[in-house]
């Protein structure tokens, strides 16, 4: 614990940069996967395509990633930006097949009569289509802030990990407490950016909660009959 | 013989599935349990095969407590036959027929002998037996379910809404299936529906149920038609409003060779196939009720 | 790109296949790496999601545990046990077996929960035993999705199997950690190309076997029947299946 106290600056520091190099993947992924899941979603074909091709890159393990993006992308080994487009390839690999699931499963008759009452194709995805995909996308975008806030860590290997850079240092100098504060710090993080999320959705959606209660309600009933 | 003694089945939840039911269901009779959803016609059809254990009272098959039974062993000797048919879908229809006499160890080839034989039973073509349940239609998937039923000839056939998820032209067609079934086999079936008009059609002895299976009135068809217990019944089996009450148009049996019937309501509901002067007087209702209407199937489904 | 090129080049050196440095015993290492963290995890994650699978009892324990585990850096995790433990393969096998177990017990579970429960039922109805029930109903239709599982928790275990190279052994990542420690990247590239390409070639072989293990008769083009139904995506559903990635 002293040591936590004496080196504050430090770990409040790795913290933010921590913040910040996970928050940008899961942003970008957020982003990028409404457009390339409404794709998705509506095309059979780019489906296949894009599925594939994310599934593969979701496939290089992380570490192979951080030390491939050089050489593709013409930046040196120890800039920020390798990890950052890394990380952000998985999110929007995840995001992507979250996203056409979450519009494959906003009923047909909703969105039919919608068109029926009158709306535009837009206003008819940012009214009906895009709120009703809201609770899978959220349940989605949780999964992939929680992964990111934890892999990022990993790029302390090459120089850009926020708070696995006291892994590395606690490793090196065999000392555990700085480890463990590495990793409780992570999981904080992993927490706060997650019921970030919780909060934004309830605050969104208010309706999926109730959805969601009674649904369970209805299994309830239906598991009795 | 089935009897039901003092049988009560209260759910963890707190339902009152069941409240103290007593019941004989004679041997080599279709008894069918009719009731609106949730009355506890499902929970006393499971409680025969032990699927369901009563919380107080018992179950005898021909005088043995079944609670002193192995359920496993007692429901290979029970037929048993869901709505949507509960097929094994990775599993060929001949292997979905042969699936309890392989369980008991009979061999391979005389357990298939022996489904084919009652494909044939069910009135289904051989060449589909190697078909998966997903290559076949829904009543071909019931029929399945049937024959897989009797695959180690029980002397107790349970069905649960069987026909529930077909359409009507369909159910009637296996419907008559049964029928002739039950005149070859002579099969002790315990059948439950929700439509009353299966259960008159199927049943040797029709019980209808209220919520929590109180027993509203139970007898022949017949004898339920005549005379409904109570204001329940008769609305239940329709009499009530008037749907079976019928009685002869008088405003049209002079244009054809048919007498045209009429429900309460002054609707068409059918003719009537017997000679002229049979049914004297255009309102004669007692000679009319036996005359069960088949109409409103559609509307159940 | 010339780095990538330098890369290749050191790959296809036959000089570097053989040899206590060479590719081809850091492949076998890191295979061995994978295949005992896979062991161990297999051993505790299939039999416990069957069994909530099949009793339906502890659902929220597998959304607990797959989510909450996926929130550990296991980077950090291995780093802070070998601590304690000093180097050795153990430390790392339990590290990968912790990974490993949460979408071995996610696929377990949601395999037997999306076999309709009609079917189980009926099964019951005519007379099978509970085993029979799990070994010739439950786990036959559940494959595809246990396969899935194992699937998810192959590609994170090579991938984190990576770091054996940071703690005192070999395995592939053993050349993407000696290349950045002396500033090689050719070497710690072809690492990468390595590593990246086991990963893909153990995914394209289980995707391969769970296409080949879906049962006939409720392969994809006979979807009449009710019982195969795709369930649709909660979030629940989403919070235990989705991907994992953790190195």
């Amino acid at each position: 614990m002293q040591w936590l106290w004496d080196n504050l600056d430090l770990v409040v520091g790795l913290s933010l940069e921590h913040i910040q190099l996970s928050a940008l993947p899961i942003v970008i992924g957020f982003i990028a996967c409404i457009p390339l899941g409404w794709v998705a979603h509506r095309f059979r074909l780019t489906r296949a395509i894009q599925l594939t091709l994310f599934g593969i890159l979701f496939t290089i393990p992380s570490l192979a990633l951080f030390v491939t993006l050089p050489s593709v992308l013409g930046t040196k080994i120890l800039n920020p930006i390798n990890v950052v487009v890394a990380l952000a390839i998985y999110a929007v690999a995840i995001m992507v097949r979250g996203a056409a699931d979450a519009f494959d499963a906003v009923p047909g008759d909703v969105t039919r009569s919608a068109t029926a009452v009158g709306f535009s194709a837009v206003s008819r995805f940012w009214t009906v289509e895009f709120p009703l995909a809201g609770p899978v996308l959220l349940a989605n975008l949780r999964v992939v802030s929680v992964t990111t806030v934890s892999l990022l860590s990993v790029g302390a290997l090459v120089g850009n990990g926020g708070l696995g850079y006291l892994f590395i240092n606690g490793y090196q100098r065999d000392f555990p407490t700085e480890v463990m504060i590495g990793i409780v710090f992570t999981l904080v993080i992993a927490i706060v950016f997650d019921q970030i999320l919780v909060g934004l959705g309830r605050i969104l959606m208010p309706w999926s909660r109730t959805m969601a209660s009674a649904d369970r309600a209805a299994r309830r009933a239906g598991g009795s009959a | 013989m089935i009897e039901f003694h003092g049988v009560t089945k209260e759910f963890a939840d707190g339902t009152l599935a069941v409240d103290d039911f007593d019941l004989v269901i004679p041997s080599r009779k279709t008894t069918v349990l009719v009731g609106s959803s949730g009355c506890g016609k499902t929970t006393l059809l499971r409680m025969i095969n032990r699927m369901v254990d009563p919380t107080s009272g018992f179950v005898d098959i021909d005088g043995e407590d079944i609670a002193q039974l192995e359920p496993v062993k007692l429901r290979r000797r029970i037929g048993y036959v869901m709505q949507n048919s509960g097929l094994l879908p990775h599993r060929k229809v001949i292997d979905n027929v042969a699936t309890v006499p392989l369980l008991e160890g009979v061999p391979k080839r005389e357990a298939h002998a022996r489904a084919l034989e009652l494909l044939d039973t069910v009135g289904l073509d051989r060449s589909l037996a190697n078909r998966y349940p997903s290559q076949l239609s829904g009543g071909q998937q019931q029929r399945v379910g049937v024959a897989r039923g009797l695959a180690v000839d029980p002397n107790i056939l349970l069905m649960d809404e069987p026909f529930g998820a077909v359409d009507p032209i369909v159910r009637a067609d296996l419907q008559q299936e049964l029928i002739r079934l039950q005149q070859e086999l002579g099969k002790t079936v315990v059948f439950v529906t929700h439509d009353i008009d299966e259960a008159f059609l199927l049943g040797d002895q029709v019980v209808i149920l209220e919520i929590g299976a109180h027993i509203a009135q139970k007898g022949t068809p017949a004898e339920i038609l005549a005379n409904p217990a109570n204001d329940f019944v008769a609305n239940f089996i329709g009499s009530g409003r008037g749907k079976r009450r019928l009685t002869v148009d008088a405003s049209v049996t002079s244009s054809g060779d048919d007498l045209v019937l009429v429900d309460g309501a002054g609707y068409a509901a059918g003719v009537v196939d017997a000679p002229r002067g049979v049914i004297a007087r255009p309102d004669s209702g007692s000679k009319s009720r036996s005359i069960s209407n088949k109409t409103d199937q559609a509307g159940d489904a | 790109m010339n780095l990538l090129f330098a890369a290749f080049a050191f790959i296809f050196d036959p000089a570097n296949l053989l040899g206590e440095r060479g590719i081809l015993p850091r492949l076998v290492d890191h295979l061995l790496y994978t295949g005992l963290g896979l062991a161990v995890a297999f051993v505790i994650g299939i039999p416990l999601g069957l069994l909530i699978g099949h009793t339906g009892k502890g659902r929220n324990f597998v959304i607990a545990v797959t989510s909450s585990f996926r929130a550990i850096p296991t980077f950090g995790l291995l780093l802070f046990i070998i601590l304690f433990t000093g180097l050795g393969l153990w430390p790392l096998v339990v590290v990968l077996a912790i990974l490993a177990v949460p979408p071995l017990l996610a696929g377990a579970y949601s395999g037997l929960e999306s076999v309709n429960r009609d079917t189980v039922d009926a099964a019951r109805a005519i007379g099978m035993t509970e085993w029979q029930i799990l070994f010739s109903v439950e786990i036959p239709l559940a494959l595809p999705l246990i396969l899935g599982g194992v699937r998810s928790a192959t590609l994170q275990v090579i991938a984190t199997a990576t770091i054996a190279g940071y703690v005192g052994l070999t395995g592939l990542g053993r050349f993407l950690i000696e290349g950045l420690a002396l500033h090689n990247y050719t070497i710690a590239l072809a690492g990468a190309i390595l590593v990246a390409a086991l990963a893909l070639a153990a995914d394209g072989l289980l995707a391969l076997v769970q296409k080949l293990v879906v049962p006939r008769g409720v392969s994809r083009g006979l979807t009449r029947s009710r019982s195969i139904r795709p369930k649709k995506p909660t979030g629940f559903r989403v919070m235990a299946m989705a991907p994992t990635k953790e190195g």
